[in-house]
């Protein structure tokens, strides 16, 4: 247990968000957001981070919670994911999230996490989360993508030196159902596509969403336009509790008698943020469901990716995810 | 640069704070050499708690206090909490209550489970300074006040679902928790609710046992 003693750290737990933007923009780089913490206290008992300030969010009322809004549903920045797994709101029209959420991890885990530290957790390669210097942490090599390297956890797509993949397992529903993510900075207020708020390493080897040091995540809203369509969720992991998928998968689809009208599709495990599969969305829109289609989708899932040494199984097994979730949703 | 896996105890840390903890020890040991069973956690939490010194002490403005009360196992318990301490660490060794134990620190394995307004929680991964105003329950305050095992504890003897032990305070607050929403679970249901303590000995069918034996006479 001597590695578990972290360092102290200045503790804040401002009662509202107005406070928590002055903290963040006073204390700037010093300081480190945390919510449910499953994945701030790891680093700081690993010392591997080790902020001098910490704000709390969870004493904020107004991150917290599930509303119904004009256009969709709104889900508050901290809400738990068993709140959203339980939610009749949620499960009524967008069971693919409470699905999702109800695959994260364990139970006591779930209890305490949020939905705003699940989209903003950091990358869980090992080598990175051990403190060793690689690209990620601002160095000038790749530990994963050696010869030697244990990447079976690894990318698919878009490796650019650091390959790393997103680890959530609610980010790719969210993709899916084409969530839209609410930040607040000392600016205001900007709103960014779930899409387009995870980045890869192309764009910023040490980031993994596009939040700057003094932005919040205060909200997530989901569209009416995909309440109540057909749903598939699928995570594949070594275990069915704890362990991070190796992929899952994510599908919203809407049908017209028997045939594919519309459709959104998205999987963690496979590249750096949730990948959204557009091409087997166009792929499979306008065609009945059926084997066929479904194989196909399969095919041009995995066009174009390139494994490493460790992991050429997650090929065949980001294959028939889709397969399944074309065929089963 | 060569990387630091392990850091030792106290490295990165004032010498002022490593010779402090080590009195924190040989108080927690005289304790134990004594006898003394945990009588007054304010007294205890005073001292145990000035040992590391940290930037907050001098106050900066909005931080936190340090001296708090906690609801734990329906009494109020004056404490003083380090910003960073865990709920697991002030329970163990702040409040003397080790029936909360410490499996991997990490959230991976459940020994730490105490429930936080009746919901199932580690308390290595839960900041103390978190549950202010929040009813804690750790495994000492599940049995009456005559002494009579709670209906899961005594369900969890009756079955013989523990084999070592050291994971069953654990498994304990994660079945009272799930009784608490589902007092008559299916048997898969309870496994799932079960499903974040591991077990080393591999008791889970004897767990499982036990907790429907409780949803059965509780
Ligand atoms: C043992 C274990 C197993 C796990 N298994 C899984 C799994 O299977 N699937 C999965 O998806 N995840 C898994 N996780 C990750 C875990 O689910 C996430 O770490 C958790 O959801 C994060 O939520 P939190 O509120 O606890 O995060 P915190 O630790 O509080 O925050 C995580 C990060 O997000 C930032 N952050 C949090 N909230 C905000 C906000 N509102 N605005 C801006 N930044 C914010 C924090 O600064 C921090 O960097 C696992 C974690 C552990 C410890
Ligand atoms: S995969 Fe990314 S995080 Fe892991 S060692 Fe390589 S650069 Fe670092
Ligand atoms: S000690 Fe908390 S989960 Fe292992
Ligand atoms: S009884 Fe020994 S670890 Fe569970």
């Amino acid at each position: 247990m001597t590695k578990d003693m972290m360092r102290g750290f200045d503790l804040y737990q401002p009662a509202n968000l107005e406070n928590a933007l002055n903290l963040t923009a006073r204390l700037g780089k010093d300081a480190w957001l945390m919510a449910g913490g499953n994945d701030s206290l790891d680093w700081f008992k690993d010392r591997v981070k080790n902020p001098v300030a910490l704000i709390d969010l969870l004493a904020i009322d107004s991150l917290k919670g599930i509303r119904e809004t004009a256009e969709g549903i709104e889900i508050g920045a901290t809400t738990t994911l068993t709140e959203i797994a339980n939610s009749d709101l949620v499960k009524s029209r967008y069971n693919l999230l409470a699905e999702a959420a109800s695959h994260v991890a364990s139970p006591q885990i779930r209890n305490v996490s949020t939905i705003g530290g699940n989209l903003c957790q950091d990358a869980r390669c090992w080598y990175y989360r051990a403190g060793l210097d690689c690209y990620r942490a601002g160095g000038k090599k790749c530990y994963a993508d050696t010869p030697e390297g244990m990447n079976r956890e690894h990318c698919l797509f878009a490796a650019d030196r650091c390959v790393a993949v997103s680890p959530s397992d609610t980010a790719p529903a969210l993709v899916a159902l084409d969530a839209t993510c609410l930040i607040h900075g000392p600016e205001g207020q900007r709103s960014v596509k779930a899409e387009d708020f995870f980045i890869g390493p192309a764009v910023d080897i040490e980031r993994m969403t596009v939040l700057e040091e003094n932005e919040i995540l205060t909200a997530i809203q989901i569209p009416d336009r995909w309440a109540g369509a057909n749903f598939y969720f699928e995570k594949v992991a070594d275990r069915n509790t704890w362990d991070f998928a190796l992929v899952n998968v994510a599908c919203a689809m809407r049908l017209n008698n028997g045939t594919i009208e519309d459709v959104r599709i998205a999987c963690s495990g496979v590249e750096c943020v949730p990948k959204r599969l557009t091409v087997v969305e166009s792929v499979v829109k306008g065609s009945p469901v059926d084997d066929e289609i479904a194989a196909l989708a399969g095919k041009s899932a995995i066009r174009g990716a390139t494994p490493l040494n460790y992991n050429h199984f997650k090929i065949p097994l980001l294959e028939n995810l889709v397969k399944r979730a074309i065929r089963n949703s | 640069m060569e990387p630091e896996f392990y850091t030792p105890l106290g490295a990165g840390d004032t010498p002022k704070s490593r010779s402090a903890r080590v009195s924190r020890r040989s108080f927690i040991k005289g304790i134990i050499a004594t006898g003394a069973t945990v009588a007054s956690g304010s007294m205890l939490g005073t001292l145990a708690g000035c040992s590391a010194e940290t930037s907050s002490t001098t106050g900066i403005a909005g931080t936190v206090e340090r001296l708090i009360t906690l609801n734990i196992n329906g009494k109020s318990r004056r404490v003083d909490v380090l910003p960073q301490e865990t709920l697991a660490m002030t329970l163990r060794y702040k409040l003397g209550l080790t029936g909360t134990k410490l499996g991997c620190d990490r959230g991976e394995c459940g020994a730490c489970t105490i429930l936080i307004d009746d919901v199932p929680t580690y308390s290595c991964s839960t900041l103390s300074h978190g549950v202010r105003g929040r009813q804690v329950t750790t495994i000492e305050g599940l049995q009456a006040a005559n002494g009579d095992l709670h209906p899961v504890q005594q369900a969890f003897v009756d079955e013989l679902g523990p084999q070592c032990g050291f994971c069953t305070p654990g498994q304990v607050l994660s079945a009272v928790g799930l009784l608490k929403v589902n007092p008559s679970p299916t048997r898969d249901e309870a496994r799932r609710a079960m499903s974040g303590n591991l077990c080393r000995c591999g008791a889970y069918d004897h767990y499982l046992n036990s907790v429907m034996r409780a949803a059965r006479t509780s």
